[in-house]
């Protein structure tokens, strides 16, 4: 992806209270892109359920603590296809998640819990995880279809 | 989101509206297990009409809720999901562990 637009940038405190007017905002975002409504659910859901991962493990559910959610369109151009993209990276400066976790559960596998980062997963392309010097950096990646760009046409042709 | 109780003989019907999120799902758990655990009600029904969305900790709550169901021989009945409360279930692959009915008429039947 050679260009990177952002689109909305969140300071969050880590109170579960703030999920709901977290999710209506990706969810008008991401119907504003172009993204289907099944994909404006999951994404949704996908940065819900990541926001509740950091509220919870990351923080203890202490709920002052910041979260940054930085939303943003990516765009790349290869010869008349154009292929979009919208990124999502949440920040926060918690305890950092323990990769072991980040696979989540089975399906199969019925009981409480673990189910979160299913939801991300199902959701995106992309799910990229960082931690270094107490900052901690999930990046998502959802892609639109790639879309034929038609040629512009000069004068007098 | 709010949650009441109506009760019928051996019923107890929980109203439940708003979102189940990471904010409330404890509050649906907590009412959920003690109606089988405490309550002793044979039969519970979760009203899911005004639902709006349903993360996976309420997911979680749901599931507790059907094993405690189990655990003591009573039942755990889902009415009126909305598309987004089915989705979540249905992604969750948990749709057909539960009882799931379109109205309170047939659940109530059940």
């Amino acid at each position: 992806m050679n260009r990177k637009g952002l689109l909305l940038r969140l300071e969050l405190p880590s109170d579960p209270e703030i999920l709901c007017v977290v999710r209506s905002a990706v969810m008008r975002l991401t119907e504003e892109m172009g993204f289907s409504s099944e994909e404006c659910r999951g994404l949704t859901r996908a940065v819900d359920e990541a926001l509740a991962n950091i509220i919870r493990h990351a923080y203890d559910g202490r709920p002052d603590q910041p979260i940054e959610l930085l939303c943003s369109r990516l765009q790349d151009r290869s010869g008349n296809m154009q292929r979009a993209a919208l990124e999502l990276v949440l920040v926060d400066h918690g305890t950092a998640a323990d990769r072991k976790k980040l696979c989540g559960r089975s399906f199969d596998d019925v009981r409480p819990g673990g189910l979160g980062m299913h939801f991300i997963k199902d959701a995106v392309d992309v799910m990229e995880y960082t931690s270094h010097a107490r900052e901690n950096r999930l990046r998502l990646v959802k892609y639109l279809p790639e879309a034929k760009v038609e040629p512009k046409m000069g004068k007098g042709e | 989101m709010q949650i009441s109780t109506r009760r019928f003989d051996k019923t107890a019907i929980l109203d439940i509206s708003g979102d189940i999120d990471l904010g409330h799902s404890t509050e649906v758990r907590r009412m959920v297990l003690a109606e089988f655990r405490e309550k002793k009600t044979p039969r519970v029904i979760l009203n899911l009409h005004d639902v709006n969305y349903i993360d996976s900790s309420g997911v979680a709550s749901l599931v507790e809720g059907l094993k405690a169901s189990r655990d003591v021989g009573s039942r755990l009945i889902l009415f009126g999901l909305s598309p987004v409360a089915h989705e979540v279930l249905q992604i969750s692959r948990l749709l057909k562990m539960f009882e799931i009915y379109d109205t309170e008429d047939m659940a109530l039947q059940a």
